[in-house]
Parts: structure tokens; sequence; C-alpha cells
């Protein structure tokens, strides 16, 4: 193994966006069928990094060679061609299109009077034959999984004949069982020459499946080392740099019931029929982690306690009371506290201030405005203790929250919800995107509620996360929602067949 | 009521599909504009620039068919300036297309009036006379309404069929559709967005333009201000009302302009007691009525409206 | 080409970003006024002398701007939601009917309160009209963007056939023209000798409340959450379309005190031509005004200079008065081109 080849080198790239440096003088190279893996926490520059190597950016300073070719012109056509191919965190596909719709596209010349389908759809099913990646050419993407949606994307790469594959964060929305599927499919690919470079921020697998180990932090490759020569220790501390001290769980007695939900059923905007009969009941002093592949009725169940979504059957009680009326306000009143999934969708407004949004569902009450009149005064005081209540960093009062942080901006979310001291907290993938600091400082504030004698209800795909937090884990599954079980007697392994719905039962109604 | 008699008219029907013309140009160019992605509220104001340029070229000694392709030039130039500011710089589909609308109108009617100072009565030209089809024209009613038209007419049946396989059958098509519903799934296979959508704009634009065109050298011989008075803005609607198909968007037409044609054969009828201007108001409560009763059903292209801004994070 | 989004914005360049772009739209109209072989120099001399050389020229600017800065609200509080009513044409005609029909006769009040009651009628039936794309839009989602378009030829027709009916007034030596409004109902005249009327003090004071409306209230901050991220303020709890009919309301009632001013304060009696696009035209104020109410009444005393400049440029010069609509087109597009410059920047690789 001494003469081998290098496929893929980066030298010296620096990438910066405004005054944030997301890449600085980065370089390193991946050898023919090696697996690099780059590790790094949310917010560290791996995607940004990709990103570069692909074509979607182009650097500020530096250069990316594949097999000796500099690339240049800084589009993913150049990389397509010189063998390149990427999976992206957030899957690319056209949802109302067909598999060989998304696969084929621009693989021809556009300006061909006839697309040449019938060899395409030869040339498609031949390779997902060859990798072991079935999908059926002529579903629609929509109709498709999680799991398949990704074989797309892993096909759409193999199709333009990639020899070198990136894949972002491509674990973070399997199932275990997919993981070990993905990894068995990535190695025979190895074995027949391909390169890969795998992006992750959980070391687990990393260990698994690299040859060779990056660290990025803050932009900067502070480590690269063959994976024989790494320990989860050495790793850990290279990519957050010093050791944040986890939060422990505390063991409590739980108390009275805050949240029942029985036998609840809703249907989305087009009709289909996301919730069915699902039962859960959330007591005081008490995590419930909600596990699940996302798509799976996380979303609707998060809207049914936010007020968004009323059930078309069932009941949800808040605190021993039947809600009647479906709408956020009302919930908030109620005492229910609510962490949206998507910060920059929901949580905030982003061209808003820190103080305008940290009033955002409170607005009416008579300390923030009067006959209608915002009392100004009143509102950015409050803005200042919450700013200091809360560590908010990057800004004051009057700062616009579209320029914070992702987990500054998740503070002023959290500010918002728990300043209330709600009895119920609804938390949607809190630490999502978050570093390790910023995502302790979330944990933190659940334990907290929890002391105090909240009940919380976390929705997280960091399986991880949810063996660590949780006092008791759900599985929600096709828009249904298994028994609790104890968080001691669950394994991950467990989770996972539960997620893929192998051996999911839902749970009975309770009240 | 001899509202039979009227369905079995050779003039009804022929006169249905002439005024079906100017709109399924309209609305297949609206179609392929937001196919991509993009609403282009231009329309109405490209329309006029396409009447006012056609007529001033053939006005000016030119010939027809150089008009067609020249007013489909000044459309397509106005279609370009759409994306270069909707497309490249990302901004409000709606604000741009109502610039670009008040823009072709403002410079056309200018234009007109610093080419032709001083007159009051609009000039004449000689237009496009009447092409019989041999054979078919001589089918009774349904062959004689549909194959004694305006070569023009014909050429917009032809352009839905082309249209409609270019769109789902060529690969240039799945790109325009596909911008359409996810950008970034195009931009991941190599394929430039902005282009895509920029062509897709120009040439939906061109088409407006030809509709405009087909006002003032086939159906008139006049340029008049005011004479496209919401054509286009008819056409956006008949874009929803057909679920963003050609093949709908000519049914769509063709509805909405013997709807007219009923109209006018009723208000001009002397049983009539109804002033003309309620009657002048039909075509667009029918647009409303239309977009009321898809609303239900419209499947927007996803990415319309959303503008894409390459390498941003 | 790639877009980046600027850390901060200085305010120099807030303030020059659309003064730059009107100078660049001026530039390039200069084409057109050499086409038309005018000296360019002396037209725009011509165009500026027409707009505020005079007494009589600021004054006529000025009454002309008083349509224009309450269009040009319409247009700014509805963008601001998100709501795009680009129906301030047929709105402005709503108000200016009502002003007819409860002004020439119907009901007679004294003047104080009569004035009121005109433009009340008037914001009313405007609010109510685009109450019809709003409730659309809230209810069965149908694009507001093209029934407001629609609606506006439909009032048109309908006040083309009261002016040719009904309403026609005997007097008027066979004009399409409505009866005058009566004497208690007619805006005082300001200025002696010209047409300067009370319209402009209500406009004026109109473009501070809605700043006030925008900056300082509940409904002023559900406006601004509605527009800027529906998501967010759905999740927060603001109700979506109880806002966004309040914003119809106030936008639609907005344009159609513009048809008030000028049925009961320029004309006194209604005709088909009461409005040259202000309608329209309001749209191309807001923008310029970066949909701020005070920067309206800028952008509208512009905007009317630039249409009575033009006209006077017309008659002294030989270059049609299109070149106002010209302008202010080009300005409109320019102006967005250059407050989004002043966010990001643009790097070509």
């Amino acid at each position: 193994m001494s003469q081998s080849e290098i496929v893929l080198r980066v030298e010296g790239v620096t990438k910066r966006f405004g005054t944030l440096t997301a890449n600085s003088s980065i370089s390193f190279s991946l050898e023919k069928g090696k697996v690099l893996s780059l590790l790094g926490e949310n917010g560290a520059g791996k995607t940004t990094l990709m990103n570069i190597i692909f074509g979607h950016y182009t650097a500020d300073e530096g250069h990316v060679e594949v097999f000796g070719k500099r690339l240049e012109a800084g589009n993913p056509a150049e990389a397509i061609a010189l063998g390149v191919g990427m999976v992206h965190q957030h899957f690319t596909l056209a949802d109302n299109l067909t598999v060989l719709d998304n696969v084929i596209l621009g693989t021809e010349s556009l300006w061909r009077v006839r697309q040449a389908r019938a060899a395409a759809r030869q040339k498609l099913q031949s390779l997902s034959q060859e990798f072991g990646l079935e999908v059926n050419p002529d579903a629609l993407v929509s109709a498709l999984t999680v799991g398949e949606k990704q074989r797309v994307e892993i096909l759409k790469a193999l199709y333009r004949g990639a020899r070198v594959l990136i894949l972002d964060e491509p674990t973070a929305v399997l199932t275990p069982q997919e993981t070990d599927q993905l990894f068995a499919t990535l190695k025979d690919m190895i074995a027949r020459g391909l390169s890969v470079i795998f992006i992750s921020h959980k070391l687990g697998e990393v260990m698994q499946i690299a040859d060779r180990i990056a660290v990025l932090r803050h932009g900067q490759l502070v480590a690269e080392f063959p994976v024989a020569e790494a320990s989860r220790e050495i790793i850990a501390e290279k990519m957050v740099g010093e050791t944040i001290p986890q939060p422990k769980r505390t063991e409590m007695e739980p108390g009275e019931p805050v949240l029942q939900i029985a036998e609840a059923s809703a249907r989305d905007e087009q009709g289909q029929a996301v919730l069915k009969k699902v039962s859960l009941t959330l007591r005081s002093k008490q995590i419930i982690g909600m596990a699940g592949v996302s798509g799976n009725g996380q979303k609707a169940l998060s809207d049914l306690i936010s007020g968004l979504l009323p059930p078309t059957e069932g009941q949800v009680a808040v605190k021993g009371e039947a809600v009647r009326v479906f709408d956020p306000r009302s919930m908030v009143a109620k005492g229910v506290g609510r962490v949206p999934e998507d910060r920059h969708l929901q949580g905030v407004v982003g061209d808003f201030t820190v103080s305008e949004n940290l009033i955002l569902e409170d607005y009416t009450n008579p300390r923030f405005s009067r006959r209608g009149w915002m009392r100004a005064g009143e509102i950015a005081a409050h803005a200042r203790k919450m700013i200091k209540a809360f560590d908010i960093r990057g800004g004051g009062p009057e700062t616009i929250v579209r320029g914070l942080s992702g987990g500054n901006m998740q503070k002023v979310i959290l500010a918002r919800v728990l300043e209330n001291n709600p009895d119920i907290i609804l938390a949607n993938q809190p630490t999502r995107g978050l570093d390790v600091g910023a995502a302790t400082f979330v944990h933190e504030q659940l334990f907290k509620a929890k002391e105090r004698g909240a009940g919380v209800l976390l929705i997280s795909e960091d399986l991880e996360e949810l063996l660590a937090v949780s006092d008791q884990v759900v599985v929600m599954y096709h828009g249904q929602v298994s028994a609790p079980m104890p968080v001691e007697d669950v394994t991950l392994q467990q989770l996972g067949l539960l997620m893929s719905g192998e051996t999911f039962t839902a749970a009975g109604t309770e009240m | 009521m001899d509202l039979l008699d009227m369905f079995l008219n050779v003039g009804f029907w022929a006169a249905t599909v002439r005024m079906a013309t100017p709109l399924i140009f309209g609305t297949l160019g609206e179609l392929i504009c937001e196919r991509a992605g993009v609403l282009n509220l231009g329309i109405e104001g490209i329309m006029t620039t396409g009447a006012m340029v056609a007529w001033m070229w053939v006005y000016q000694g030119g010939d027809l068919w150089t008009a067609v392709l020249v007013a489909a030039a000044f459309g397509m130039l106005f279609g370009y300036l759409h994306s270069m500011f909707s497309v490249y710089m990302g901004l409000s589909q709606h604000v741009t297309g109502i610039g670009i609308t008040l823009l072709a109108t403002s410079l056309s009617y200018f234009s007109f009036r610093m080419l032709l100072p001083g007159v009051t009565t609009p000039p004449k030209i000689e237009p496009f006379e009447l092409e019989p089809i041999p054979f078919l024209s001589d089918i009774p009613v349904l062959g004689e309404a549909l194959f004694t038209q305006s070569p023009l007419t014909y050429l917009a049946f032809v352009l839905v069929i082309v249209v409609a396989y270019v769109l789902y059958k060529t690969p240039v098509g799945l790109a325009v559709r596909m911008v359409g519903e996810n950008p970034m799934a195009v931009e991941v296979q190599g394929i430039d967005v902005y282009r895509v959508r920029t062509a897709a704009v120009t040439v939906g634009s061109g088409f407006m333009a030809v509709g405009g065109a087909f006002l003032t050298i086939s159906v008139f011989d006049a340029f008049y201000f005011d004479m496209i008075n919401g054509r286009g803005w008819i056409c956006v609607a008949l874009v929803i009302f057909a679920s963003w198909k050609p093949g709908k968007a000519l049914l769509g037409a063709v509805l909405f302009a013997a709807f007219d044609a009923i109209q006018i054969r009723v208000q001009q009828s002397s049983a009539s007691f109804i002033p003309y201007q309620f009657y002048l108001m039909m075509p667009y409560l029918f647009s409303i009525l239309a977009l009321i009763i898809m609303s239900r059903k419209a499947a927007y292209p996803k990415a319309l409206l959303v503008p894409f801004r390459r390498g941003q994070r | 080409m790639i877009l980046e989004p600027r850390t901060n914005t200085p305010l120099w360049m807030t303030i020059s970003a659309p003064v730059l772009a009107v100078v660049v739209v001026l530039i390039l109209s200069g084409g057109l006024i050499a086409w038309a072989g005018a000296p360019l120099l002396e037209s725009y001399v011509a165009l500026v002398k027409g707009a505020f050389g005079s007494r009589f020229a600021i004054s006529e600017t000025l009454v002309r701007a008083t349509p224009l800065i309450l269009t040009g609200l319409a247009a700014a509080v509805a963008f601001r939601a998100k709501l795009w009513n680009i129906g301030g044409e047929g709105q402005l005609y709503m108000g200016a009917l009502a002003a007819t029909y409860f002004g020439t006769g119907l009901v007679s009040l004294p003047m104080p309160l009569m004035i009121p009651f005109l433009f009340l009628v008037g914001a009313i039936a405007g609010g109510v009209l685009l109450l019809v794309p709003a409730l659309l839009k809230t209810r069965l989602k149908v694009d507001e963007v093209v029934t407001t378009l629609l609606l506006n030829f439909i009032i048109l027709l309908l006040a083309n056939y009261l002016l040719f009916g009904p309403w026609k007034d005997p007097m008027s030596m066979g004009w399409p023209q409505g009866a005058p409004i009566i004497d208690e109902g007619v805006l005082p005249n300001l200025v002696a000798k010209t047409r300067l009327h009370g319209g402009l003090i209500f406009s004026l004071i109109a473009a501070v409340c809605v700043f006030i409306l925008m900056t300082k209230t509940r409904w002023g901050l559900e406006i601004r959450a509605v527009g800027h991220n529906v998501d967010a303020a759905r999740f927060a709890g603001i109700p979506i379309n109880k806002t966004v009919i309040r914003t119809a309301l106030i936008s639609g009632g907005l344009a159609a005190c513009a048809g008030v001013t000028e049925v009961a304060g320029t004309k006194g009696y209604l005709t088909l031509d009461i409005s040259p696009g202000f309608g329209y035209t309001g749209i191309a104020v807001a923008m310029l005004a970066g949909l701020n109410p005070l920067g309206v009444i800028v952008a509208a005393l512009f905007i009317a200079g630039i249409y009575n400049g033009a006209d006077s440029m017309s008659r002294t010069m030989d270059v049609s008065n299109y070149i106002a609509d010209v302008i202010t087109a080009a300005s409109l597009l320019m102006v967005m081109l250059a407050v989004m410059l002043t966010r990001m920047r643009i790097r070509w690789r």
C-alpha cells in the first residue's frame, strides 16, 4: 500500500462568508480506495468544504485537484465531469418527478430532441443490481422512504461515473440497521476502487468505516490521522477543543400527568392521515424522548401539541383539562411551551429584532402592549433581562435576529418559551445543527425545567441524545406511537428495529 | 332560445378560435415561465409591446412574418430583463413583473408617439389574411371554423403540441420542469439553474409578444392604446386553470373565448336589456371564477416564486 | 456570479441607494430624449422647472402628489404583509364612486362632518373591495395578484356604466361625468389661485398615522410579522387571517381615499379619467420609499414632479409625456435593485 494513488487533493482552501471564516487554509488528500472521514461539530465548516469540492462554492484561496486536474470553473458540472459525486445532507431530488427523471437529468445534452429513456432505465437498473441499491425507476420520488431517497442520491452519483463519492452526514436520517446496510454498500464500492469522503459528527460510525480521520474545528483542520491511531477520547477532544462537562440526568419520581393524548388522529392539508390513534401520557418531572425516522408523523404530533393541527378524533388534555380550541395562543396560555423543529422557518422572524422575537408569543400581554399600543420601554427592558438570563450573545435588544448564530437564535427561542415556566415543554429537534456547547446549554435548560416540575416531550433524530436525556422513550412509526419504555431497558439496536417498523406495535390508550 | 343555432353557427366557432389565439400564445408563454418557477407578471406589458412593435414594423413597410419575429424578439428582450431581476438578482417576482409591465407599456406608448407624432386616428395596415386549409376547411361547421383562420392561429395550435412535446419528452423540458420543482436538484446535476430559468422566461415572453402581435396584425389592423385590456392577466389566471399543462391551457383558452363569443352574441341580440358594460365584465369575472374553482386542486410548481441563490448558505 | 449578504449596511448606503438609482434612470432616459431630438440638458431643466420651477408648478405637483401618497401608502401597507394588492386603481375608483354616491346630495351634513363622512364611506367601499381578494386568499388560497388586477377592470367598467347611464350629470352636455359634490363636501382650497386642496393635509396625516401604526402598535407588529415570516407568525399564535384581512381593509381604504381626494378635491365631480393610473403608480411610489410610510411622501412628490415636469417638457421640447411613465417604471425596477445591493454584494468569480 505504499504507492497509493492520490485521487483528490485539497490545497490551502479558505472560504469566508462576510466576517465569518468557514474554512481557513485547509489541506488534505484522499487516496484511491480509501475512506476519509471528516469529523467536526456542527458549524465546524465540513459542509462548506465539501460544497467547495463539488463546485457549489468557490474558494477564496487555495484550490482542489481531482485526479491531478485542478477544479477551476467552480460549478458542479466540472466536478461531476472529473468523477466527483456528492450525496447532500438535504436530499436534492424533485419530489413530483420519477426516480429516472431525477437520475437522467444532466446526463445527456439538453438539446437532444428525444430522451434516451430506455437505455437510461437499463443502465440504472444494472447499477442498482450491481451495488444492491434497489429502487423502482418509475416511482415518484415523493412516494419513496428516506432510505430509498438516499439510495437514489447514491445512484445519481454512480450513474455519472463518480469515482470519488462525498457523503454529507448520510446517517443522520437513517435507522441503525439502515446505517449498517449503507456501510455494507460503501465497503462494496470501495472494493471496486471508489474513494469516499464521509462526513459525520458521530464518532462511533466513523471508527467503523473510515481509514483516515480529519478533524475540523472552527473552520480549521486541527488533526489528521489513520483510524488505527485514534481513540474516541482523542477525537472528541480534538473536535470540541475542550471537554465540556455534560449535564447528567437525575432520576425523579414522575408526578401528575400534564399532557394526555388519547387515540388522537389527524389529517394533513392534503387529507392524508398523519396521526393514527396516538396515545401518550406525559407526566410532571418527566422527559419522554421520541425516536423515529423523519416523516413518520412527528411533525403532525408536534403541530397537534403546538395548537396548529386540530385532531379529527380523539382527545388532548392539558393538566387534566380537555383541550377544545386548537390554536397556538390558547395552547401557550394553557402552559405549553413549544420549541419548533425549524428555527429559521418557525422559530423566529429573521428580520425582527431580538426584543421583538422575545415577545412574539406574548405581545398581547398587558406587560408589553396596552390598548393596542406596544410598550417599547418594557419590551426593551424585558429583552435586556432575557439576554442576561439566557446568555444570548452576538447583539443587543435591537439586533436583527437573522445575524445571530444558530445557538444564540435557539437561546432566544428558549428564553421566550421558558420564561413563563410552562408545565409542558415540547422540544422538537432542539439541538439540530448546534455545536456541543450550545446543545449542552439546551439540555441543561430541559433538565432544569424537569426539576422545576415540568414535563418535557423531546423529539429528536439523534438517538444518542435521546438515550442520554430522556427518562422514557417512545417510537413513532407511520403516524403511530409505541408504548413508553424506560430508557434503561432500551438499546440502539432495539430502537432501530422499532423505527423501521419491524417490531413496532402502537400503544393502547391509558386514559 | 336560439342557443342551438349559435352552436351550429360557423361564425360563432370561427370567432371563438380567433379570440382564443392571443390567449393561447399568452397562456403558453406564461406556462413556460411558471413551469421554470418564475411568475411573469410582465405579460400584460410584453403583449402590448408585441402588439405595437409588430404593427409598427408592418406600417413602416415590413413584411408580416418578419413582424411576428420582431415582436417575439422584443418580447424576449423584456423577458431577459425580467430574468435579470427575478432570476439572477432573486428579486420579488411580483414587483419585477409589475415593473416590467409598466416599463414595456410606457416604452411602447412613448415609441408609438415618437414614431407617429400628431396622429389622432390610428392608421391602418394590411393584416394577415385568412388561409383556408384545403379539404379540411370543407368539413361543415367545425372544419370551416377551425381551418379558415389566420396563419398565426394555426401557429398557436402547432405550438401547443410543440411545447407539450418539449416539456415532457426532451431533456431541456425535463430541466425546465425540474427547475420549477427543486432548483437544487438541477444544480447538483451540473446544470446552471440561472440559465434554464432565464431561457424559459425569455422564450415564454417571446410567445406573449406574438400573442399581442396577433391582435394588431391579424384580427385588427391598427394599434390602439389599452388594447391588450387585461388579456395578459387573464392568461395568468388561465395558467392556474390549466394546472400548468399545455393541453389544458389550450382547452382553457378556447373555453374562455367561447364564453366571450357567447357574451358578445347575447349582447348584440336585441333581446338584451343589460347594459353592455356588464357583458364586458364577463371575461374578468370568468377568470376570477376559474381561479376559485381551481383553487382547491391547484398544484403549483413547488419552486414557483422562490428565488434560487447560488453559493449562499 | 454570486450574491453574498453584507454583514452590515452603512446608513449612507441606505440613503444614497435610491437616489443613485434614480440618477441612473434619468441618465438612461436621456437616451429617449435624445431619440426625440431634444437637447438633453435643456429638456431636464424644463422638466425640473415644470415640476418645481414656480409657485404654480409646485402647487400642481402637490395636487398630483396627494393621491399618489395615498395609493403609495396602500401599496406600502399591503406589501409589508406580503399581500400583493395590485388593485389600487380599482379601489381608488371605488372610493370615488362612494364619494359620488353619498356626496352629490344623498347625504347632507355640515362641512366638518361631511368631509370626514365622505372619506369614511370611500374608505369602507375600497376596503370592502379588497376584502374580496383577501377572503379568497385566506379561505381558498386564490392568488390575490390576479384577482386584484382583474377587479380593476371590473370596477372601471362599473364606473363607465354609471357615468354613461344612471349617474350621468344632465348638465354635463353629454360628457360622461357625475354630478358635482355638494359644497359641504368639497375639500377646501388651501392657497388662493391654485388647485391645492385639503386632500394634501389628509394624505400627510394619513402617512404619519400609517407610520405610527406600523411601528408603535400591535396591529403593526402583526402585519410586519406576517409579512416577514408567516410560518413563524402562525407558530407564535399571531392570527394570520385576521391580520391579512385587517391589512386588506386598511390598504383598500387608503387607496380609496385617493379617489375621494380626486372627486371631492381636485375635480369636484367624478369622471372616467380622474386617475391616470394612480393605483399602479402607487406601487412604484411604495417601492421607491422602501415601503416606509414617511418615505412615501418624498417618493410621491418625486413621481408627481416627474409627471408634471414631463407634461411641461412635452409642450416645450416636443418629447412625448409618456416619458414620465417610462421614468417611473424604470425607477421602480432600479430602486428595487439598488436596495437589494445595499443588503447583498455581487461577487464575480
